[in-house]
């Protein structure tokens, strides 16, 4: 079975169309790569997933199910934006996620946490950007989980940081869990995908592997990206 | 090592490449055990499928064997590992010439030149 799918899944905002009758089927195992320019309609998709939007027509099911509570105990989802409480401290930020998460692995986030120097009587909201997108991705990935959809998870960092965020989603997914990145940043990210799907203006326009890509075309992702999206 | 991978091929081929050339060059010694997927995933920051893949064509080309549970571990066998190195300086050579030719040389001329090179390299 699919750990993610949409069937005809259509969503609009007033009479602006964002998905346009969208047939997606994830498998297991799988780091797929959301790829679209702005306004696309990746995290309209990534929204719907997580319940935070209810589909105008059609379905999307994780695991068979549409989004409810059952699917969001085994989806680890990474939004847009910084949604960790300001006042809290890192320390308070691992119990609350402890306290929401039945498969929050602490020791998981704390090694991590080590590992990048973060002090963890910091308050978030003193951390750089940086810092905090990195603290956020740790508490995402320390969940084990069936489905991770990342936002953006490398948009506002260094190519230092970059690189550690991907060896850290790498290093962090159990084999049979699926990782969902929504990106325009390809270059980066292309190496550590199994699969993309380009969407454009609400429609999937390509589903396919990297390497096939890459073997097909004698080009990378990125580069076949820029063709079809050209201005 | 070297990470850096080419836009125009598929990665598990190049990763194959990279690899073959650690195990000839003797990063990775005959008989030692190989770093697992995910290690080698992270190292490299390639996803975990396509290390899988490069290491089963390692496997095919019988450099390298996995015991069941213990890993992944270098050919024994140093033919084996020789072959690979004459195959890929094959190619080197191949390309070389292919770029000499480009160039203009004649057969000659590169004969001379690899000649000229070599003594300067044994004066020194």
């Amino acid at each position: 079975m699919s750990i993610f799918e949409c069937k005809a899944l259509t969503k609009n905002y007033g009479a602006k169309t964002v998905l346009d009758s969208v047939d997606l089927a994830i498998e297991p195992g799988r780091i797929v790569g959301l790829l679209g320019p702005n306004g696309s309609g990746k995290t309209t998709l990534i929204k719907l997933a997580n319940g935070l939007l209810t589909p105008t027509s059609g379905e999307i099911l994780i695991a068979g199910k549409a989004p409810c509570r059952a699917t969001k105990a085994i989806v680890s989802y990474l939004p847009d934006r910084n949604t960790l409480p300001g006042w809290m401290t890192i320390a308070q930020a691992l119990d609350y996620y402890g306290d929401f998460y039945s498969d929050f692995r602490r020791g998981v986030a704390e090694a991590m946490l080590m590992n990048l120097g973060l002090d963890r009587t910091q308050k978030i909201k003193t951390l750089s950007k940086g810092m905090r997108e990195k603290t956020q991705l740790i508490l995402t990935m320390s969940r084990d989980a069936r489905l991770y959809l990342l936002d953006e998870p490398i948009g506002g960092v260094d190519p230092a940081t970059r690189d550690y965020i991907l060896r850290t989603i790498i290093g962090n997914y159990s084999e049979d869990a699926t990782v969902i990145i929504s990106t325009h940043l390809i270059a980066d990210v292309e190496q550590i995908l199994d699969e993309v799907v380009f969407l454009r203006e609400g429609q999937v326009m390509l589903h396919e592997s990297v390497e096939t890509i890459r073997d097909e075309k004698g080009k990378s992702v990125d580069e076949l990206f820029r063709e079809v999206f050209r201005c | 090592m070297d990470w850096n991978f080419r836009n125009d091929q598929p990665i598990y081929s190049q990763l194959t490449q990279r690899l073959t050339e650690a195990i000839v060059s003797g990063i990775y010694a005959p008989g030692e055990k190989l770093p697992s997927v995910r290690e080698l995933a992270v190292e490299a920051g390639v996803n975990p499928n396509t290390v899988q893949r490069a290491l089963s064509e390692l496997e095919r080309d019988g450099l390298v064997f996995s015991q069941r549970t213990a890993g992944r571990f270098v050919t024994e066998n140093e033919n084996m590992i020789t072959n690979a190195k004459l195959r890929i300086a094959d190619e080197r050579v191949e390309e070389f010439l292919h770029s000499m030719k480009t160039l203009g040389c004649t057969r000659d001329e590169v004969i001379s030149l690899i000649q000229g090179a070599k003594e300067e390299e044994e004066e020194t």
